[in-house]
């Protein structure tokens, strides 16, 4: 190779080499810069757990505020609630869309609120010093435990109580943290006294994997969230939870004190109040349905609808 | 398959591979550099080099899911920081470099090794003259498995939240969504290829010499041991 | 600290037979593993032996063999259990399509660098060519092949790691679960079982090949002045493991 080409190459290669190891390092440094909150008050990190539903409602939350003025960052799609929760008191996060019965039996395992006011107060009492939490929307989705409707109808299940009467092995489906969650197996066992159950971890939190293994019979009930569509397409039958053992879930956020200043606690209890169940249906609908949409472009088109964005 | 919805995502397929380039340059760039000096001293040193392989092999084992998080833990960062895989990958990297910079430097022949002192060449003088091009294609060949492996292995991120073009495999199985995934896969592996050829490219402009592989002539056609003609 | 809790853990007789069920995770784990080398060998080795004899389809194979590195397991799960949902097979056939190429590349390695005076020798004496095959070629080739197959034990027990990620399913599911219950001890103990597996199973390997490789093979391989065809400077007596030889991570 002549001279000339062979330099000229060897310094677009090296170059290509350099170029990308400083692009890493610059894009890390900024990845996790957005993470510590940034110097200004009012830089907000959202964070979300990893189902699509509450990816959507980090979006919708943080377009809001990045409306009112906020320097917005996301850090969506954490994992479960141990793994976002210690994010957020760690402060890597200030902001996420939660769920009330779960965060308050996830803060206080003995508490036992059931009504919208006794829960909102022992979920404030629960909370740590650094966080707040908003006003409770009327929007909920709660774990339901389903079946086939041939199943159901099998076995005569009408409520979870019922699952102590089948005979043979019953295989519960959920995402892993179920397994060890108060309110998951354990809790099963303890406040319905289900003894007869095995544990079958499918790791896309009651969606359309979880929906097949049911379907396909290769587990007897599964864990879908309350707002899934697949739960009325697939006629499943959601068993009562007459002991309350997952109780309503109405949608909160909760962030740190900090950085949520009154304007900011304000817009965010706005949109609290405008969101509906049948809203949260529908963000399921289109990000799971056949149009595979991307969750912040559902969040986007929301709060233009709403009048938050223009 | 969904062709519209690359058309309607391209943005955002374009960050992901973006996140996916800063995330895994780095490592295989580090992860080299520090294994030079280390893999020379081991190629010295027999008690340095049981000892760093042994632990190289070690850790070379350790799932990379567990790896991502224990090492935030071990050192108490944030969990869901990029640099945390940055970190987890470097080690990986370091782990599988070890091994071929002691076998690279281990193969220089003892007698160039004596001549170049003979000459006259010191130390520093020797390794970046004689010993580092003579165990270049070996180290090349190295670094060329790391860089496959390292691009692969950003993937993991997305199990903890952190994105790349691993998130579209989470992300597709979330949604039931093959598209997603066809389309992430197919980006990792051009993304390996393009390392790879710029790695080779950057081989052959600065080591002039290798000597290019032959195939050898399939069995009937050759009449001598050596396969000469 | 940690690391003292995640051994106590492990010694904790409880969490292997209740609870998490260590005991079962790790009976998944061989029986994922057995099936999956069922398949990698049937595949690989037959393969392997024809590249490594007759020379052809080697280009082939490295290709594919690097496109196989390339792929990511996390990816290639999530399509497959996409298209099939989840159990055994999905699980299969991903360690199987990763766990090919160490093995292959391990056994054409072997087969290709016996000393082609040896072969020509076998054939003057009147071997036919799958005699060579069993008798010359095999037997000579057993470090480089015992090599690539611990390479391939390697890969397939930590790659089932990344593939316990959608589904409960062996050791990784340890690492999973303290994944999503944020349970730290946990993953780490699993991760501790994961190493002393491959560790248990590769040491198993090793003793296996110094049993099993002829002495001469070994003696006669500790100084590769032979003509290996490859160029490839891999000293076949050695029984260290074999980390980069094809090695790969999930």
């Amino acid at each position: 190779m002549k001279k000339f080409h062979r330099a000229a190459l060897g310094a677009i290669a090296t170059a290509a080499v350099v170029g990308l190891t400083l692009a890493g390092c610059a894009s890390s440094n900024s990845l996790s810069g957005g993470g510590s909150g940034g110097g200004k008050a009012e830089s907000i990190t959202v964070g979300s757990a990893n189902f699509p539903e509450n990816v959507a409602l980090a979006y919708v939350y943080g377009g809001a505020l990045k409306a009112a003025g906020a320097d917005v960052s996301y850090k969506v799609n954490i994992g479960a609630r141990s793994a976002y929760f210690a994010a957020l008191t760690k402060g890597e996060i200030d902001l996420v869309p939660e769920y009330a019965g779960s965060i308050l039996s996830y803060l206080d395992k003995s508490a036992n609120a059931k009504s919208g006011d006794a829960v909102k107060s022992a979920l404030d009492s629960a909370l740590p010093s650094t966080l707040v939490a908003g006003t409770f929307s009327e929007a909920a989705d709660s774990d339901s435990l389903n079946v086939t409707a041939d199943y159901a109808k099998a076995n005569n299940l009408t409520s979870i109580a019922d699952l102590a009467n089948v005979s043979g092995s019953v295989i519960v489906a959920a995402n892993p943290e179920f397994e060890t969650r108060p309110d998951g197996i354990p809790g099963l066992k303890s406040v319905y006294g289900l003894t007869n159950l095995t544990f079958q971890a499918i790791n896309d939190s009651g969606g359309p994997a979880t929906a097949k293994a049911l379907q396909d019979g290769t587990v007897q009930v599964a864990d879908i969230y309350s707002t899934t569509p697949s739960i009325t397409e697939d006629k499943f039958v959601t068993l009562t939870d007459p002991k309350n053992l997952f109780a309503s879930q109405q949608v909160v956020p909760i962030g740190t004190k900090k950085k949520l200043t009154a304007k900011l606690l304000d817009v965010l209890n706005k949109v609290s109040a405008k969101l509906t169940t049948k809203d949260l249906l529908a963000f399921n609908g289109r990000i799971g349905g056949s149009e595979k949409a991307d969750p912040q472009t559902v969040a986007n088109d929301w709060l233009k609808a709403n009048g938050f964005t223009k | 398959m969904d062709w519209g919805w690359i058309g309607r995502n391209l943005e955002l397929i374009g960050t992901r591979t973006l996140e996916h380039l800063a995330l895994a340059a780095p490592p295989i760039v580090i992860g080299f550099l520090i294994s030079i000096p280390l893999g020379y001293w081991a190629s010295r040193t027999r008690v340095l080099r049981s000892i760093l392989l042994t632990t190289g092999n070690i850790l070379y084992t350790i799932p990379s899911i567990a790896l991502l998080v224990l090492v935030p833990v071990a050192l108490n960062l944030p969990i869901l920081d990029p640099r945390n895989v940055v970190v987890a990958l470097t080690i990986y990297s370091i782990a599988l470099m070890l091994r071929v910079a002691t076998d690279a430097f281990a193969s220089v022949p003892a007698d160039v090794r004596a001549s170049a002192v003979a000459v006259g060449y010191s130390g520093v003088q020797r390794f970046f003259a004689v010993e580092l091009p003579l165990a270049g294609p070996v180290l090349l060949a190295g670094v060329r498995v790391v860089s496959v492996s390292t691009v692969s292995l950003v993937t993991i991120g997305a199990v903890i939240g952190i994105e790349s073009l691993g998130s579209f495999f989470t992300n597709a199985f979330q949604v039931s969504f093959p598209t997603e995934a066809y389309v992430a896969l197919v980006l990792v592996l051009v993304i390996a290829a393009g390392f790879d050829v710029i790695l080779s490219t950057l081989g052959r402009v600065l080591m002039p010499w290798r000597p290019r592989a032959v195939a050898p002539k399939p069995i009937w056609l050759r009449r001598t041991a050596n396969g000469g003609a | 600290m940690i690391f003292g809790q995640a051994i106590a853990w492990i010694f904790t007789g409880a969490n292997w037979v209740t609870g998490p069920v260590a005991l079962q995770r790790l009976l998944e784990t061989l029986v994922t593993t057995g099936w999956s080398l069922l398949f990698i060998i049937l595949i690989a080795f037959p393969l392997g032996v024809f590249i490594g004899h007759t020379g052809r389809g080697r280009t082939v194979a490295i290709f594919a063999s690097n496109i196989a590195r390339a792929v990511p397991t996390l990816g290639l799960l999530s399509l497959l259990v996409l298209l099939m949902g989840i159990g055994l097979v999905p699980v299969v056939i991903v360690l199987v399509v990763l766990g090919i190429p160490p093995l292959l590349a391990g056994v054409y390695a072997g087969v290709e660098s016996v000393d082609r005076q040896t072969i020509d020798a076998s054939r003057a004496v009147g071997m036919t060519e799958l005699q060579i095959v069993g008798r010359v070629e095999l037997p000579l080739a057993l470090p480089l092949i015992l090599g690539g197959l611990r390479a391939t034990v390697l890969q397939v027990v930590a790659t089932a790691v990344v593939a316990s990620y959608f589904q409960s399913n062996g050791l990784g599911y340890l690492v999973t679960q303290g994944l999503a219950s944020t349970d730290y001890v946990k993953m780490l103990a699993g991760a501790i079982l994961i190493v002393a597996l491959v560790l248990v199973l590769d040491g198993i390997l090793a003793v296996v090949q110094r049993l099993v490789v002829p002495r001469g093979v070994s003696r006669g391989r500790a100084d590769p002045a032979g003509s290996p065809r490859t160029g490839s400077r891999r000293s076949a007596g050695r029984t260290r493991m074999p980390v980069l030889q094809e090695g790969m991570q999930s």
